[in-house]
């Protein structure tokens, strides 16, 4: 029982991740259209590094995600 | 805890034989395979409808169009006029994914089908980056021989820099195909342990037989139509990002930084 509720806290603890993945997020696409506001012609052309900057933000929080499913699962 | 109505998040992601013991033989006809062959099939017909080569394109044919030129500008941009080469595998694994994707996220039960979400399992994403993977490595190695190892090697850092810099290259090289895989599988698996989250507390709203009860299973309600419109755009989301990090890292390979 005990074992159980460490996994629950830590499950808890690692999704904290994911609310830091979403300032990641928000900053990425935050700060693309704050670009493109301000010089419309050259916003075309930075969206491909527009959605990498938003994959490699998202990518940690779903490694934050996926340690949580681990402790909470797989951890006997 | 709620005794009445557990919780159980992962049975959606399970996996059985269609007529047939599990344990049977090593080829047995899953639920995937059965949701793979769907989602082919789906796909052709949607190519197959709009490969009519009309001078005045119906609406079937410029969707058709809209999606095969959107598809071409990733490789375009991304790798040149040489990425046409690529352009086969990068629109297969872009036009699998969403239609996967879309497919899970359809409202079958309500026919009484159990959807199943393909993309929701790491070896099936997992398989197809390592595919990815593998033509990098090997345009990589036909292209440049052994040259290609001068990707880890940055350009114009000092050369006390580039002995720690090299191995942090070589690292973030390796992961691409863990984290190529991941990302896809692990979007579309926690929406949907999401979705069937909010699913169980409807039920056991109503359950509840209480005005109280009632509001929350609204609430909730109207809290899972709102996820799955968003589900529907993280699945393009997740395709379009797999398809474009495929063309970059393709493009790493072909003109080496």
């Amino acid at each position: 029982m005990e074992q159980e509720a460490a996994q629950v806290i830590g499950a808890g603890l690692a999704a904290i991740g994911i609310g830091a993945a979403a300032t990641g997020v928000g900053t990425v696409f935050g700060s693309y259209l704050q670009g493109a506001l301000r010089n419309p012609g050259a916003a075309g052309g930075e969206r491909i590094w527009m959605f990498v900057g938003f994959a490699a933000a998202e990518l940690l929080g779903l490694i934050a995600f996926a340690v949580a499913m681990i402790i909470l699962f797989a951890g006997g | 805890m709620a005794a009445e109505a557990p919780i159980d998040p992962m049975h959606q992601f399970e996996i059985v034989a269609l007529g047939g013991e599990m344990s049977a033989s090593p080829f047995v006809f899953t639920n995937s395979a059965m949701w793979m062959m769907i989602a082919l099939a789906v796909i052709l017909v949607f190519m197959w409808g709009g490969l009519k080569r009309a001078v005045v394109p119906g609406r079937w044919q410029a969707a058709v169009e809209v999606l095969t030129d959107f598809v071409g500008d990733i490789t375009r941009s991304s790798i040149g006029p040489e990425g046409r080469k690529y352009l086969p595998w990068v629109f297969t694994s872009f036009i699998f994914i969403l239609a996967a994707n879309w497919l899970g996220s359809m409202p079958f039960a309500v026919f009484g089908l159990k959807p199943f979400t393909v993309t929701s399992h790491f070896t099936i994403t997992g398989v197809m980056s390592l595919i990815s993977f593998a033509i990098v490595l090997g345009v990589g190695f036909w292209k440049h021989g052994l040259h290609f190892l001068s990707l880890f090697v940055p350009k114009g850092a000092p050369l006390p820099l580039q002995v720690f810099m090299a191995p942090i290259e070589f690292i973030s090289f390796m992961v691409r195909p863990f984290s190529l895989g991941l990302r896809p599988f692990v979007a579309m698996f926690a929406g949907h342990i999401l979705l069937k989250v909010f699913g169980y507390f409807v039920v056991q709203g109503l359950m509840a037989e209480s005005a109280a009860g009632g509001i929350v299973a609204l609430l909730c309600f109207l809290f899972i139509v709102f996820m799955s419109g968003l589900e529907l755009l993280v699945g393009a989301i997740q395709a379009y990002v797999f398809a474009l990090l495929t063309a970059i890292y393709i493009n790493d390979a072909v003109h080496l930084h």
